[in-house]
């Protein structure tokens, strides 16, 4: 209802050549350049903060006029430096490909990378998706983060109070925190569809709820580990654990059960009948119950799909990565998750890559902060500025006097109230 | 383009008959008579019969109210019964509200005779320790009320505590002056509150988006200058002075209240006068009617001449500058170093608090002090060791608003305006 560039139609038609558009295109505000443009613009920003936090940075600056020279290459190496670890740390890093090649060095240590990028991505693929399909159905799911923290605690219960067989007792804990997360989703959709309670609300005390009934939970007797007096509980039984490549790889078989389940949602949002009433009811609820779908039943089941594919992302995070419960368990997954659905435009394709690349800073950000001493938290601040960047495509069109796209799509368009 | 609160559904599930036999009257006292039950049996049954003591000096020895621990949980809880019976029995709709808190106050005061039987509460202690985590519950939500009674919704509360508890630390350290860092906080808090405003007013994105992102942005900031300035050297960067505790002589030596109110810091003082002139700015002055105004129906109000965004923009600021204030809290009175995170979700029980109240800034005080109250009985739970969590009674703030949304206690409503973002056409 609300977008940006005016829609310039009816310009006449001709042939052009695919350099033509190509080059047209170069410098427009469409969805690839606006993206990569925020990307950019984030990592600039982020560039200034590690500069203005460094002191020794800053006192070469307190000479800036006699010797521009020194505060310019001091502040180039250890910007170039922070980022060159973000790239090594999370996609490859040149010397250990090298020593992998000479023989000294081991292929472990060549996709330690990538094995973190998708470790730390796999949970959030599953809270983005949750995100991304409760948005195509017009219903805004803050509630990814509380979901994804019931989804631990019953998969993390399921994983060391019940015994079963190897493979069986996976799947049972994997189920069993998809059930708690659709649970936890299930209760905003429930009260949306018969009283109207704004999801937004409901869903932001809801994930508060969640982390304190997890601080409360790892506290009882049964569930604390005996041998320990603070809030740990007991360890994961390795029948439940998700697979994972040899030891010091972390990645597990939870990122391919996220591109699974991108897989499946997007079968779910562009061909089921499902998908087809959410997106009605998205798209315009009076017009969907005119035309006879229920639109409190559809909100109550998109609630619950999407808390599912939150617990599923929870699950995936205690039993891949934690392998034990404590107060932190979910980290900020759900928060970031949808931070990622934004990203991906909440398209879940572009979710997976949204995470990728969340994931990749992730990893990358930890490198950064052992090596540079560039503390992590810069990840947060680019992750948070990205989205700033793209939720607001006019800022960007704007700061680089991009053209007006051919499809005029980009605007700011989900606009609404509570 | 519904932009309608928490209604947006509400014609689509089924419609409520206005005057069937189960309205609000008897639901709120079914719901009465159903804790009041639980209050008497099971709160009576559990309690130990000793003596409840609530003292009223500070020492555990001087005056108190004493009453038998298991007898006044059963005498309370019957208490809310009767309350509630009176609302089934359909009494005056002006006693409604008066039968609605003392069914409430008797149930609280049921489940204290429980857990202090045996032992005592410090009535004074309790009293001012309520006030002042309350303050900054206080001191959010009547940001929340001046943005989003001009029709901005504000979730970025919490990114605003963080800004200003981080900015009264680091600058009230380095000017080693309260009053440097308490303008800082301020700063801070309207820092974030500009960036909400540009985003949502001139670039109409989604607001709810927006907040979430700039609380995101504001736990990196903050965290990453922690980590990078303060950690290394706190004596140089987070060490700031405290802000000073004034006595009023006179006011002060009242019992109870003269501890309380008149023996504080500067800070509790600002949010409750500026609770009254918030009120009275909304309700009487021109500014509160053009806010309410552009709250509720901005093209009417842009009809008549008022500056939609201009107006707006004011007043998301001014949010800014009161929920900074609120952020030096943090740093200033409570711990008097910022650490990250430190505000652990503060700012979305002040929006709780907004909601619970009303979107009004006297609801929001009550909500506040509500929430206040329940947060300092969970510290005090905690150190006597009672079985009961405190986990749950942390809950509490959430939970009450969550019935509060749903309408099962009377419904709450957004201005109509509220997060829809203002197109000239």
């Amino acid at each position: 209802m609300t977008t940006e560039a005016p829609e310039k139609k009816a310009e006449p038609k001709k042939e052009e050549s695919f350099l033509g558009v190509f080059l047209h295109n170069l410098w427009s505000a469409n969805t690839v350049v606006v993206t990569i443009l925020s990307i950019l613009l984030a990592l600039v920003i982020g560039a200034v903060l590690i500069v203005v936090s460094d002191s020794d940075v800053l006192a070469t600056f307190s000479y800036f006029t006699a010797r521009p020279s020194d505060a310019l290459t001091a502040s180039w190496d250890l910007i170039s430096h922070a980022y060159a670890d973000l790239f090594k740390g999370a996609i490859f890093d040149p010397a250990a490909v090298q020593a992998w090649f000479s023989g000294s060095g081991d292929w472990k240590t060549v996709f330690n990378p990538l094995s973190e990028t998708l470790t730390y991505a796999a949970p959030l693929v599953f809270t983005g998706l949750a995100v991304a399909l409760a948005f195509r159905g017009g219903l805004f799911n803050i509630g990814a983060q509380g979901q994804a923290v019931i989804g631990c605690v019953t998969a993390g219960v399921a994983g060391f109070a019940i015994g079963l067989p190897p493979v069986l007792h996976l799947i049972v804990a994997l189920l069993f925190g998809v059930i708690g997360g659709a649970l936890w989703g299930f209760v905003p959709g429930l009260l949306k569809a018969r009283t109207g309670a704004h999801e937004v609300i409901t869903t932001i005390m809801l994930n508060y709820t969640a982390t304190l009934f997890l601080g409360w939970l790892i506290l009882q007797s049964g569930v604390q580990d005996p041998n320990r007096t603070d809030a740990v509980s007991k360890t994961i039984d390795s029948t439940a654990g998700l697979p994972a490549l040899p030891a010091p790889l972390r990645v597990h078989l939870g990122i391919v059960l996220a591109v699974l389940a991108t897989a499946g949602v997007a079968w779910l949002i562009n061909r089921s009948s499902f998908g087809f009433e959410l997106r009605a009811v998205g798209v315009n609820p009076p017009a969907a119950k005119t035309a006879g779908m229920s639109v409190a039943r559809t909100y109550i089941m998109l609630m619950v799909v999407a808390g599912g594919l939150a617990g599923l992302g929870g699950a995936v995070q205690v039993l891949g990565t934690a392998d034990r419960l404590t107060g932190q368990v979910a980290g900020n997954i759900g928060f970031d998750g949808l931070l990622v659905a934004l990203l991906g435009r909440n398209k879940p394709w572009g979710v997976l890559f949204a995470a990728m690349l969340y994931g990749g800073l992730r990893a990358g950000g930890n490198l950064m902060q052992v090596d540079v001493g560039v503390s992590l938290e810069l990840v947060t601040v680019l992750q948070a500025l990205i989205v700033i960047f793209i939720a607001a495509p006019a800022l960007v069109k704007s700061i680089f006097q991009l053209r007006d796209a051919r499809t005029a799509r980009l605007g700011a368009s989900m606009a609404k109230g509570w | 383009m519904s932009g309608v609160s928490t209604a947006t559904v509400e014609d689509l599930a089924e419609a409520t008959a206005p005057d069937r036999f189960w309205n609000r009257q008897r639901r709120l006292g079914a719901a009465l008579v159903v804790i009041g039950l639980i209050a008497a049996v099971i709160f009576g049954s559990l309690a130990e019969s000793a003596t409840a003591r609530f003292t009223i000096s500070e020492d555990a020895e001087g005056a108190a109210l004493s009453i038998n621990g298991q007898l006044g949980a059963i005498l309370f809880g019957i208490v809310t019964i009767a309350a509630g019976g009176a609302l089934l029995a359909g009494v005056a709709k002006r006693w409604q509200t008066t039968l609605l808190v003392l069914g409430i106050v008797t149930f609280v005061f049921s489940f204290l005779c429980w857990q202090v039987a045996g032992k005592f509460l410090p009535l004074v202690d309790t009293a001012s320790g309520s006030l002042e985590l309350a303050l900054p519950l206080i001191l959010g939500a009547l940001a929340g009320v001046l943005c989003e009674r001009s029709g901005v919704v504000n979730v970025a509360i919490e990114g605003q505590f963080l800004m200003g508890a981080f900015g009264a630390a680091l600058v009230g350290t380095l000017a080693t002056s309260v009053w440097a860092g308490l303008i800082s906080a301020v700063v801070g808090g309207v820092i974030i509150a500009s960036l909400l405003a540009v985003l949502a007013i001139r670039f109409l994105v989604d607001q709810v988006v927006v907040g979430i992102v700039l609380n995101l942005l504001a736990l990196g900031i903050t965290g990453f200058l922690y980590e990078r300035l303060m950690q290394p050297d706190a004596l140089k960067y987070n060490s700031p002075p405290r802000l000073p505790e004034w006595r009023i002589p006179g006011l002060a030596d009242i019992p109870v209240v003269g501890p309380v109110l008149f023996e504080t810091n500067l800070l509790v003082w600002l949010a409750l006068a500026l609770v009254v002139v918030i009120h009275l700015g909304l309700t009487r002055t021109r500014w509160g009617l053009r806010t309410r105004a552009v709250g509720e129906h901005p093209t009417a109000a842009d009809t008549v001449g008022v500056r939609v965004r201009g107006l707006r923009y004011m007043n998301v600021l001014l949010g800014g500058v009161v929920a900074g204030a609120g952020g030096a809290y943090f740093t200033l009175v409570s711990t008097g170093a910022f650490n990250k995170n430190m505000t652990a979700g503060a700012g979305f029980i002040a929006l709780a608090a907004l909601i619970f109240g009303r979107w009004t800034p006297f609801g929001a005080l009550g909500a506040a002090l509500f929430f206040g109250f329940a947060q300092k009985l969970a510290n005090y739970l905690s150190a006597v060791g009672s079985p009961v969590p405190n986990q749950f009674l942390n809950m509490l703030p959430y939970i009450a608003t969550i019935i509060a949304v749903a309408g099962l206690v009377g419904r709450v409503r957004a201005p109509a305006a509220d997060g829809v973002p203002y197109v000239k056409s």
